[in-house]
């Protein structure tokens, strides 16, 4: 078990009858950066506070550096969270707060004084010491958070949505410091959080969650360009749902019929003849062509601009096809096409690069 | 703007005006009286004196005697207060809305009684022939009756039932305002109930407790007729002492002398407070 910090073996929580978490199996690595995504309500924070002892299991057996913890209070698991208002006690200073652990475990008073200089010196907050929280801006007071949970030298450390309360700019920034952060400590991080963009950019590994349940996990590379299931394709970004129909299969490469017209895609999955399926495409996949720059339409579907949104490094278009069924793409300048201009209403070929495309099976 | 700064002025000059006719120029009135000289026939005479506030230092007048019993009584009230209120609030405030508004509601509920009449209905309670005598016998937990009635405890009883919510309500919208995740957090860093009661849950509270002493203390100091209810003859403080000047020995300047005082006292120990208060405030500001 030296490789797994923490294992979660068919964990599950009910409230009141109601089930919150089902079934959750879960092995977190030593060292890595875990992210647990879903939409509010899935069951993400609840999956923290049990592995951080705030709650008890209903079922299941939660491992912590391979000692099973059942029961144990959260000081004595060797994990510590960082609280997603912080939860600095205001009437203390940066001091006082990171000496709270540390006292409470009655070390001597100059260790106390030497692990606290350490950890502020690494998180950079030296000269803020006899500060109360609020003299510190919202970064520092993350900061602080972090050191007061570093400085008891956890195992793992556990982050409940950190920086939703921070505006844009700065959660930008701090989503980098606390990867540098992680990456110096050694310490395995798990980070809950909605927001799929954070997951991706700062995640060695994303667990993505719905209601109660784990549907994938994955690198963020994989969540994104390979997801198990529909729920996972939509909540990992946009993308555009066909639905079709296998005509024919030849190894990896299957030919499906949308909206009447024959496309080969690739896929790992096995599917049989005539099955129903879902074919993916992710909006910057889908190319649209004005009439005049193409001349073989055989495998585009025609449609007409709805919506031009204008993004600076890309332009958002939203196509109104043929069946009626309305398609996001997202077109990059590059020095094939540095124009880039559509007219709302005009008639265009939408398509995509064979092999872009995710098959999954019919969900109803 | 301009509409809502004349709906300003209103409002304000009407308060000022309310409190200088009915507050302020009453106090004066007093203030002036506690320097004139007393008189049978016409309550207050020339010519300006200082003999009152002698003498209330006098320890003929056992003054100074009555000031100190009322400070600890309406102290140990506060104690006794703050000792059942604080868990109370505690429990009310950490409680789902439905059932803390219901509880609240019933805290609130005697208030639409006066007060008076709620201290004669205890009298009925604690008298020596009343429910509590009557129960205690029947039930043969006790074989002669209690005398309850005309004790220093039954003015402690009537003080801390009758201001028991001017402890509780404060706390209770302080300690709402306690973030669960700080208890959390405290866990979390390895702290017992108890540490995380006297660092954390106590020290974030205090304003709630001073505000809530304050609100006791002050009434307990002043409130005449639950010691002359339920204290009778034996319990006099201070409250009682200052009403009988005025409405039996007709000693009006005496008695105004004795309200300056407490008035004072009280006002002191208010700016104490808000001194501590600005003081927090101040050093959190830096």
């Amino acid at each position: 078990m030296a490789n797994n910090v923490v294992e979660l073996h068919d964990v599950s929580k009910s409230i009141h009858n109601h089930t919150i978490l089902h079934g959750i199996n879960l092995e977190v690595r030593n060292g890595e950066f875990l992210t647990l995504l879903g939409p509010s309500g899935c069951g993400k924070t609840t999956l923290l506070r049990l592995i951080s002892g705030f709650e008890d299991l209903t079922t299941g057996k939660i491992f912590i550096d391979g000692n099973d913890v059942e029961g144990q209070p959260p000081h004595l698991r060797h994990v510590h969270t960082v609280f997603q208002s912080y939860a600095l006690f205001p009437h203390m200073t940066v001091f006082e707060n990171i000496a709270f652990g540390l006292r409470c475990q009655k070390l001597p008073k100059n260790e106390i004084e030497h692990r606290i200089a350490e950890v502020l010196k690494i998180v950079k907050l030296e000269k803020y010491i006899q500060r109360k929280p609020d003299q510190l801006s919202g970064g520092q007071q993350q900061r602080v958070a972090i050191a007061r949970a570093i400085v008891n030298r956890p195992l793992v450390l556990l982050l409940d949505e950190p920086l939703s309360s921070l505006d844009y700019r700065l959660r930008k920034t701090m989503q980098l410091e606390l990867k540098q952060l992680q990456r110096k400590l050694g310490i395995t991080f798990i980070f809950v959080t909605h927001d799929q963009e954070e997951a991706l950019s700062m995640s060695d590994r994303v667990v993505i969650m719905h209601e109660g349940s784990i549907e994938q996990i994955g690198t963020p590379r994989q969540v994104y360009e390979e997801p198990q299931n529909l729920t996972v394709a939509k909540f990992i970004g946009e993308v555009n749902q066909f639905d079709s129909e296998i005509i024919a299969i030849d190894g990896k490469r299957v030919t499906v019929d949308i909206q009447g017209k024959r496309r080969i895609a690739k896929t790992g999955r096995t599917f049989s003849i005539g099955e129903k399926v879902h074919v993916l495409v992710r909006p910057e996949d889908l190319r649209v062509w004005g009439q005049s720059e193409v001349e073989d339409t055989s495998d585009m579907f025609p449609g007409v601009v709805e919506e031009v949104i204008y993004k600076g490094t890309t332009v958002d278009l939203m196509v109104r096809l043929s069946n009626n069924t309305l398609v996001a793409s997202t077109q990059f300048f590059d020095e094939d096409d540095d124009r880039l201009e559509y007219a709302m209403g005009e008639p265009v070929w939408t398509t995509w690069l064979s092999g872009w495309e995710v098959v999954l099976p019919y969900e109803t | 703007m301009k509409h809502d700064n004349g709906f300003k002025y209103f409002s304000l000059s009407a308060i000022w005006l309310w409190l200088s006719i009915f507050a302020l120029f009453p106090l004066c009135l007093v203030t002036l009286a506690s320097f004139l000289s007393h008189d049978q026939d016409s309550l207050v005479r020339l010519p300006f004196t200082i003999t009152n506030y002698l003498n209330l230092f006098n320890p003929l007048h056992l003054t100074l005697k009555i000031f100190e019993r009322s400070f600890y009584m309406a102290g140990f009230c506060t104690l006794i207060c703050l000792a059942l209120g604080y868990p109370f609030a505690f429990l009310i405030a950490r409680l789902k809305n439905s059932w803390k508004n219901f509880l609240i509601l019933l805290i609130i509920i005697p208030f639409w009684t006066s007060s008076l009449i709620r201290t004669y209905s205890m009298m009925t309670l604690l008298k020596s022939k009343g429910v509590i005598n009557t129960i205690l016998l029947s039930l043969h937990i006790i074989d002669k009756p209690l005398s309850l009635l005309y004790t220093d405890t039954a003015v402690l009883i009537g003080l801390v039932y009758n201001l028991l919510p001017f402890m509780v309500l404060p706390l209770i919208t302080n300690i709402e305002r306690l973030d669960n995740q700080l208890i959390d957090a405290a866990r979390d860093l390895g702290a017992n109930r108890l540490t995380t009661l006297i660092r954390i849950i106590l020290p974030l509270t205090m304003p709630g407790i001073l505000a809530g002493c304050i609100l006791v203390f002050l009434p307990a100091m002043t409130i005449f007729y639950i010691p002359d209810l339920l204290g009778g003859a034996k319990s006099i403080l201070l409250g009682n002492v200052i009403q009988s000047q005025f409405l039996v020995s007709q000693n009006w300047p005496a008695g105004s002398a004795m309200s300056i005082v407490l008035t004072l006292l009280l006002g002191f120990l208010l700016i104490i407070y808000w001194r501590s208060k600005r003081d927090k405030e101040a050093g959190e500001l830096l």
